[in-house]
């Protein structure tokens, strides 16, 4: 199992430096250089002072030197300063924000697994009744459904028309002034539309799969000996079809963390969730090069280190993997 | 000399797997209700000119944000135009976007996947590892730095969606030239000296095209969701050119007092990808050896 770890770590390395390297490479796609961005409207600005501010940010050297010096500093968590007129460090920015979305994310990994999986397994059970019928065609619309449409309609029916759930932020605006109980269920409040919508579109995914997987195992042979057996059908499925099936998922689960990290620009976005992916956004729409490849890189390594748990969640449950 | 290919050998070898495929299609009737999506959707948007009711970018201030009514059937914004006519119009987008995107991201796919399947070995690592590592990168993240660093409009789009999507496609070609390379027809066109572009080109890869037209179906709808999410964010399409996603910007704007205008052009999108979904399963369905 250690040996196991190790040779999983050592092949994120090569993978990391392709993540940088790439990230590299799209930001100085960039027509015009920050340079010109930041003198571009200031009158004043000379040709030497704009050759002065070139040295001075390194972009005059060549570019293996410039990445050099680049990854030298990303190792130790340095991002640069923000080109936002706050001009803070970046790595400040991201972490304030980074729990948020973390804090979201793995929420709505929760309510995907407690919801899809038990959605999946019985609609194998059942198949072809009713209930798998119309969890087929509501899994089918929410392969379809844009999210934020959906994150819209929701916070018009639930916000706008019936006025049970807030539509923006993390807290109302009179927090400090409620008693303790209502605190609590505002913050949960202001938490159901975003994680509901961010879980939406995995729970389809996840459950067709569920249902797909429990199928095939139940078609095999040791399911039939264990019916014949004697077993009740609630044993079998449950002890023994159940465990078999579930393996594939946490891969799944792994595979799924790039979409959720990117679907939070989104529905932060919307919901005005001071997150991680909002960050982002702001970042895009102000052209602020620095953060953006901070949370670019970020969000990379994320999908890496959730990658690398799935991967050792799946060796720990299934012994074969380990031989390898 | 007898070769394995479906595109090739006597006449009959070829019309039985087609018509079979077709046969299967045929009674899956969800399939048929995403070809009818697909197909009208085409003609909608080739024919939009003559079916819009209105000029989609004609501004009447008088008419500003009016209810879905009579005279404008599905309301108007609010600069006043008439949404029927935008979304009649914003198809064109979503289509135009959705297989120029899709059409990148196989050729790309192709290429890659075909180098790697057929020649193996380093290549092969190089490639899975690149391809590893844009996997890593959460897409929607990467589409937005790179918008962000051009300039937002149609082309840059639908060359970033491409971009970001080929990795299905490499992987998918990879496996099937990987099962062919060994076949023996393709060790008799090696030992009768064909050129290994020939090869890969002109008989390994017909052979693979099924599980990337089913690839390319699923895509384009990808491709659609993904393109009406930019331009909803402000970073796709830019107004006034209509789009589905930039007329539900509208709508979030207006969020208590349009209704219309969020609720009409989602519909649309909702309809059209699951169009394209139930396509892409139907031919994947009809495909499927394992079902014969």
């Amino acid at each position: 199992m250690g040996f196991y770890l190790i040779k999983r770590l050592l092949l994120m390395i090569p993978l990391f430096i392709g993540i940088t390297i790439i990230s590299f490479g799209v930001i100085h796609l960039a027509p015009g250089s920050p340079i010109d961005m930041a003198t571009d409207l200031n009158p004043k600005a000379t040709a030497e002072v704009k050759e002065r501010m070139r040295a001075f940010y390194g972009l005059d050297k060549p570019l293996h030197v410039q990445y050099r010096n680049w990854m030298s500093r990303l190792v130790t968590l340095d991002f640069g300063n923000s080109f936002s007129p706050d001009g803070r460090k970046v790595s400040d920015k991201i972490l304030e924000r980074l729990p948020i979305t973390i804090f979201l994310n793995v929420a709505s990994l929760a309510i995907i697994l407690l919801a899809a999986i038990p959605l999946g397994v019985l609609s194998a059970a059942y198949q072809h009744t009713l209930f798998d019928k119309v969890t087929t065609v509501l899994v089918f619309i929410g392969f379809a459904v844009p999210h934020f449409w959906l994150a819209l309609l929701l916070m018009i029916l639930f916000g706008v028309q019936l006025g049970w759930l807030p539509i923006s932020g993390l807290k109302s605006l009179n927090y400090e002034y409620l008693p303790f109980a209502t605190q609590v269920w505002d913050r949960i409040s202001h938490l159901i539309l975003p994680i509901f919508i961010s879980a939406s579109g995995g729970l389809a995914g996840l459950s067709r799969y569920m249902r797909s997987n429990m199928l095939e195992v139940i078609r095999q042979d040791y399911i039939t000996t264990a019916r014949s057996k004697g077993l009740s059908s609630r044993t079998v499925i449950f002890k023994h079809a159940l465990r078999n099936a579930l393996l594939p998922v946490i891969t799944i689960l792994g595979l799924s963390i790039p979409g959720l990290i990117g679907g939070s620009v989104i529905f932060e976005t919307i919901f005005a969730i001071p997150g991680m992916g909002q960050l982002f956004y702001a970042s895009v729409m102000a052209r602020d090069y620095p953060t953006i490849m901070g949370i670019l890189v970020i969000g990379a390594v994320l999908t890496l280190v959730g990658n690398l748990v799935a991967d050792l969640s799946y060796a720990l449950a299934d012994p074969r993997i380990r031989q390898t | 000399m007898r070769e394995e290919k479906r595109t090739n050998a006597g006449k009959t070898g070829q019309e039985t797997l087609s018509l079979l495929f077709w046969k299967r299609f045929q009674k899956n009737k969800l399939g048929l209700l995403g070809a009818f999506i697909v197909l009208s959707l085409f003609v909608v948007a080739v024919f939009a000119p003559w079916i819009a009711p209105y000029d989609p970018g004609q501004i009447r201030i008088k008419r500003v944000l009016e209810e879905p009514g009579a005279e404008h059937l599905f309301g108007t914004d609010p600069l006043g135009r008439d949404v029927f006519s935008r979304m009649i119009w914003g198809s064109r987008i979503s289509l135009l976007v959705g297989f120029v995107a899709v059409g990148i991201a196989t050729a790309i796919g192709i290429f890659l996947g075909a180098l790697a399947g057929y020649y193996g070995r380093w290549i092969d690592s190089l490639i899975m590892r690149f391809v590893d590592i844009m996997l890593c990168f959460p897409t929607f993240f990467l589409i937005l730095a790179v918008i962000a660093l051009l300039e937002p409009s149609i082309w840059n789009i639908m060359i970033v969606i491409g971009v970001t999507n080929w990795m299905g496609v490499a992987r998918l070609v990879r496996a099937e030239f990987l099962s062919q390379k060994e076949r023996d027809y393709t060790v008799a066109e090696r030992a009768l000296g064909a050129k290994d572009f020939r090869i890969i080109f002109r008989h390994i890869l017909p052979n693979a095209m099924a599980p990337v037209l089913v690839s390319a179906t699923l895509g384009i709808a990808g491709a659609i969701l993904t393109e009406s999410a930019l331009s909803f964010l402000g970073i796709g399409v830019q107004p006034p050119t209509p789009s589905w996603g930039n007329i539900l910007t509208a709508g979030k704007d207006n969020i208590d007092i349009a209704w219309w205008l969020s609720f009409y052009p989602g519909m649309a999108i909702l309809v059209t990808v699951m169009g394209y979904n139930l396509l892409g399963e139907a031919i994947r369905d009809s495909i499927d050896p394992r079902l014969k």
